[in-house]
């Protein structure tokens, strides 16, 4: 099990750079905090349920994501650029290995984010509930898209450029095509179409069904999410199998 | 059979020719020395020699195995200390060498007990449990050295073992490597003359991508007709003249 030692020290890459991890954590609670605060000031004649805390904590725990897809993007980049990486393509450590070694330590790192905000949700008035375990197990597989995206961004692009596409890029699309903020039928045609094309809005409504205890309507939004995480770590370790064979 | 036989190794990019046709023949135990300025094609010959990059033509085996078709066994055999400091930055010395046994296959008891014999053998226990971005230069090349070897290569390639080091430093490493000769096939490719004289039983000379010559020290300054090495070095890249 070569790979449990490259994912052992990606694990303390993470652990011992402490600005990173603890902003990584902090995040999405600064985003909940902002928003529920906004919620409250918003007339209950309103009638606007998008930011209360029972659909906010959801999207924000997912929202929050698109950070470690920047994190993971970075880890990789980063690493591209160093002799030690060359040395570890010498070693017998195969491209899934390798990307098995970047995902691993990362997937706790995303629950705890998620669980982070839950906690906070809770002071902020989020019922407690066995559907909370639920969706952090339904983020599981979020976490996973997430994570292969900035996998597969870090080996094709270079750490300035994956910055911006990560930083920025993914972060607005996340944001906008996920029912967050907005619902994505209010606009409707063709973005409501590229939104259900891709999994952020499947991966909000998932964890806000598991969340509320729809339990009969998670599966089918699940779906979709975990055939991109399938196909997204896939064509990770594809692309940096090539990538190492460019090296070569 | 020969730890190291290219057979025209050759390495085009575009229109640039990086290696052009290596003919080379490495003994089993020998400490090889790859000379050669800026842009001679050493470091090309390295990396092909260790898979990290793929001839254009030609081919290369070692100890029987192609850098071809036969990759996997041949990182099984080989080490790498490459020209910059290859460790993981945010992991003690220590955790460094237990990170390239475990890769290599080995148990997390047996990783643990070679990184304290290697930590021994490079009289590295005062840095051990510090993080590798807090090493000196000639720390962490030590420890360089120390994780290629750690693997228990049967072929060790430095790459600029001592570039940028202080005299001290460098002289301290020399040691480390002299103590290799013999043991395992060592290439030392390096910028310093006086490096390759002190420690190589042989020594190959390129230059504009091609192979110019090789020998010991004596026989490429009796081959140069120069009374030093210096000058037989210069003139031998130069292809003859001075």
């Amino acid at each position: 099990m070569r790979f449990r030692a490259f994912t052992s020290r990606n694990t303390k890459e993470i652990l011992r750079d402490p600005l990173t991890f603890c902003f990584g954590l902090g995040f999405p609670v600064v985003l909940l905090l902002l928003l529920s605060a906004i919620n409250s000031a918003i007339p209950e004649q309103a009638q606007m349920t998008m930011f209360n805390i029972d659909k906010l904590t959801p999207g924000i725990t997912v929202f929050g994501m698109s950070f470690i897809s920047l994190f993971s993007s970075m880890l990789i980049a980063k690493d591209r650029t160093t002799s030690f990486m060359m040395r570890l393509f010498t070693s017998p450590l195969k491209a899934h290995e390798f990307i098995i070694g970047y995902t691993l330590p990362l997937l706790p790192m995303a629950i705890l984010q998620s669980a982070v905000c839950v906690v906070v949700a809770f002071f902020l008035g989020l019922e407690v509930s066995v559907n909370i375990l639920l969706m952090l197990a339904v983020n599981i597989p979020i976490a996973i898209v997430f994570i292969s995206l900035g996998l597969l961004l870090g080996t094709l692009l270079n750490e300035k450029a994956v910055g911006g596409i990560c930083g920025a890029l993914l972060t607005n699309l996340s944001a906008w095509f996920s029912n967050i903020w907005f619902d994505t039928a209010m606009v409707g045609g063709w973005f409501k179409d590229l939104a259900n094309a891709l999994p952020f809005v499947h991966a909000v409504n998932a964890a806000r069904d598991a969340i509320s205890g729809n339990y009969s309507d998670i599966m089918p939004e699940l779906l979709p999410v975990c055939g991109y995480a399938v196909v997204l770590l896939v064509l990770a370790v594809v692309v940096f199998s090539v990538m190492m064979k460019r090296n070569k | 059979m020969y730890a190291i036989k290219t057979e025209k190794l050759t390495k085009k990019y575009k229109e640039k020719t990086a290696v052009s046709n290596l003919d080379l023949k490495i003994n089993e135990g020998e400490m090889y020395g790859l000379l050669g300025v800026n842009g001679a094609g050493k470091t090309t010959t390295m990396k092909m020699l260790t898979t990290l990059i793929m001839p254009s033509s030609g081919d290369a085996e070692l100890l029987g195995h192609s850098i071809k078709t036969d990759r996997a066994a041949v990182k099984q055999i080989i080490g790498i200390s490459p020209q910059e400091s290859a460790a993981a930055m945010n992991l003690t010395a220590r955790e460094n060498l237990e990170l390239m046994a475990e890769v290599y296959g080995f148990s997390k008891k047996v990783a643990k007990s070679k990184a304290s014999e290697l930590i021994e053998r490079f009289s590295m226990q005062e840095f051990e449990n510090r993080k590798a971005k807090k090493l000196s230069g000639g720390e962490v090349r030590r420890l360089s050295i120390a994780m290629a070897l750690i693997s228990e290569p049967k072929i060790l390639f430095l790459d600029e073992p001592t570039l940028g080091l202080d005299v001290i430093a460098r002289h301290s490493l020399w040691t480390e490597i002299e103590k290799l000769k013999g043991k395992i096939t060592v290439i030392l490719t390096t910028h310093y003359l006086e490096e390759a004289v002190a420690l190589c039983d042989r020594i190959g000379i390129m230059a504009h991508s091609k192979f110019m010559a090789e020998g010991t020290a004596d026989e490429l300054v009796a081959l140069s007709g120069e009374k030093d090495f210096e000058s037989a070095f210069v003139k031998l890249t130069n292809g003859g003249e001075l």
